[in-house]
């Protein structure tokens, strides 16, 4: 059975996650190599996917750290009072 | 993000719960910055997600000795942050526009990716430039509630699907719709606007940051 660019859309966050099985990848495979859009999409989404990881995009505001574990040091100290 | 251990983690809050007490602060910080986006998810401002995620990790602290090792501890420590987050919200909420409860997972919606022939991959030295950052935040920060909270502990943490849906108090197969659906809205609202990132022939990166 072949499958259609709606239902390659479907499987395509599965497909990243390398969670679809192995009839489903070759049929998605198969497609892909004749069908520039899906391509496209597939390649366009695991490169967002993979932007948004990068720890550049979210960065903890400045200081972060050092002020929670100063709070958290009067904390251990009141509990050991 | 940084991999939890296990071991690590068991023998820490041992010693810890024994009067090891500094310890904790080694404990806690391979989860601080989850804490932190998972606040900055839901209560969507710095200074509140700063002060709620000092607050989760001190209720952390003081109910160390009620974690029971059926969940690794990050999982356990992210619930208690994502309550804490529902907390202030529900306090602050009554007219909140972006209620609770607003986008449901039965709900229809138009999942459809942004149509685009081919594609020049972006690479990641490209965010040197700011502007991309800006724009990457923008779309997940747009993302409604529940995807959002999927994508920020899927995605940007690296968690697995099966403690993000423990994190969440959702299921996995939950975990899975929502990741999908979330990056099909990103990759139609993303997919426009990072053309122009993609590297021109033999041009190398590091301009104008």
């Amino acid at each position: 059975m072949r499958i259609d660019c709606k239902h390659v859309w479907e499987h395509i966050s599965a497909y990243i996650d390398g969670e679809v099985d192995f009839v489903l990848r070759a049929e998605i495979d198969r497609h892909l190599e004749t069908c520039e859009i899906c391509s496209a999409i597939l390649d366009s989404t695991r490169n967002v996917v993979v932007l948004v990881a990068d720890n550049r995009v979210f960065e903890l505001p400045a200081g972060f750290s050092s002020r929670l574990h100063a709070r958290l040091d009067r904390e251990l100290s009141l509990e050991t009072d | 993000m940084t991999t939890s251990n296990p071991e690590f983690d068991a023998d820490c809050i041992q010693r810890i719960l024994a009067g090891e007490k500094q310890l904790f602060h080694d404990l806690i910080r391979p989860c601080e910055r989850s804490i932190y986006f998972l606040l900055h998810s839901l209560l969507r401002n710095e200074a509140e997600a700063e002060d709620a995620a000092q607050e989760t990790v001190i209720k952390v602290f003081r109910n160390l000795h009620m974690f029971r090792g059926d969940s690794q501890f990050r999982t356990w420590v992210l619930s208690i942050a994502r309550n804490e987050g529902l907390g202030r919200l529900r306090k602050a909420d009554s007219r909140r526009e972006d209620s609770l409860d607003a986008i449901t997972d039965d709900q229809g919606g138009d999942y459809t990716p942004a149509f685009l022939t081919s594609w020049r991959e972006v690479p990641a030295a490209a965010l040197e430039r700011k502007e991309l950052g800006n724009i990457l935040r923008k779309a997940i920060e747009g993302l409604p509630e529940i995807y959002r909270n999927v994508v920020l502990l899927r995605d940007i943490e690296e968690m697995d699907v099966r403690e993000t849906a423990a994190a969440l108090g959702i299921t996995e197969g939950t975990v899975k719709v929502r990741l999908h659906r979330a990056r099909a809205l990103l990759q139609r609202d993303l997919a426009p606007k990072l053309k122009g990132f993609a590297p021109k022939r033999a041009r190398l990166f590091g301009w104008g940051a």
